[in-house]
């Protein structure tokens, strides 16, 4: 079984000075900013569904970046028409990293969709995603990774993992602040570049 | 640009709305299509400077638009009113942030309305706005649509506010069935 925290910084691990990271609320939140707290990530704190929408809306507005959205089954399950719309746009610089311990974990551990009869890497190639990939075991991890920064997107990669809770870290909550630090920190990238 | 392939109808007060758009730097568009936007829907497609996004529910457009202000584009999202109760827990993202948000809003559920089943939300649309945190602005002509849509462009990428502008149905023409 895959631990999720250690999977996340593997992945994000020496991670490309262009990638742009959203993270969808609850533990995946957590397990960015344990990752690493750059003004590179954008937490979401709320707007449950959102996740894979706005990764869509920064993507198309920063060509010139990777954009990754790392959420879980539960966040990507409330917004799985959004797969389609990403899709019918086919945004190449966005890929999109489920979180997938098949239960709602911020809410006692009920038993997802996906620990039924969803798998969301089949939704998201039947929407029209280029390729999709699922890691089961650790030696899975670095094909889920290199999909996820480097194939042409939009891409889905699910990491299955274990329900265990782990340690909560918690990142900056205000959202002013984390759009505020994270368009700064782009607009430095761009002044940087165009020097 | 593309939009010589589209043109307005000469009384198509859209194209208005169009040019308050365009001289505000809207460059992505996100929608559920509607009869009462389908010019204006039309003429942003045919813009090569204008990205345009069909959703498959209206919450999604509010997260596209902040997505693309995050990363330095300015955006709107055309939508009918029965999509504005979709939206409501996502609005929370604009307020929670700061995000500057306009959204153009065909009304059903009012004039002339010969479907019941769009009355409640019609009815509710304005009150869901302003209870979101919205300024709403609600066009009864072509020339408000326009002037309102700059103004809206406005508040929202100066002043930082989410803004709705309603287009009354009396101004679109009740459906006819």
């Amino acid at each position: 079984m895959i631990e999720r925290r250690k999977a996340i910084a593997a992945i994000l691990q020496d991670r490309p000075d262009n990638l742009l990271v959203i993270s969808g609320l609850g533990s995946p939140t957590y397990d960015v900013a344990a990752a690493g707290d750059v003004a590179q990530n954008f937490y979401l704190w709320g707007a449950m569904g959102g996740a894979a929408a706005m990764g869509l809306g920064l993507a198309l507005a920063r060509p010139d970046a990777r954009v990754l959205v790392v959420t879980g089954d539960g966040e990507m399950l409330m917004g799985m028409g959004s797969l389609a719309t990403i899709a019918a746009k086919a945004p190449g610089n966005l890929a999109m990293l489920v979180i997938d311990n098949e239960a709602f974990g911020e809410t006692g551990g009920q038993i997802s969709h996906t620990g039924k009869t969803t798998n969301l890497a089949a939704v998201a190639l039947a929407c029209g995603f280029r390729h999709v990939a699922t890691a089961y075991k650790p030696t899975d991890l670095d094909a889920v990774k290199q999909l996820v920064l480097e194939e042409n997107g939009p891409v889905l990669g699910v990491v299955k993992t274990s329900s265990d809770e782990l340690p909560r870290v918690l990142p900056e909550r205000d959202g002013h602040i984390i759009r505020n630090r994270f368009k700064t920190a782009l607009a430095g990238q761009q002044h940087g570049e165009s020097r | 640009m593309k939009a010589d392939s589209f043109s307005f109808a000469g009384d198509d007060w859209r194209a208005g709305i169009f040019t308050a758009l365009k001289a505000h730097g809207v460059r992505q568009m996100a929608y559920v299509p509607d009869a009462g936007h389908a010019s204006l829907i039309n003429a942003c497609l045919a813009d090569n400077e204008i990205s345009c996004s069909v959703l498959t529910t209206e919450e999604e457009g509010v997260a596209v638009l902040a997505g693309a202000e995050l990363g330095g584009q300015r955006g709107v999202m055309l939508m009918q009113s029965s999509g504005v109760g979709n939206c409501v827990n996502m609005f929370s993202l604009l307020k929670s942030c700061g995000f500057p948000f306009v959204t153009l809003v065909t009304m059903r559920g009012e004039w002339g309305e010969f479907n019941p089943w769009q009355m409640p939300m019609g009815q509710a649309t304005e009150e869901t706005f302003r209870r979101s945190g919205f300024i709403v602005y609600r066009a009864d002509t072509g020339e408000d649509a326009a002037a309102m849509t700059g103004s809206a462009m406005r508040l929202a990428y100066d002043s930082k506010c989410p803004v709705a502008v309603l287009l009354s149905q009396r101004l679109i023409g009740a459906k006819d069935f």
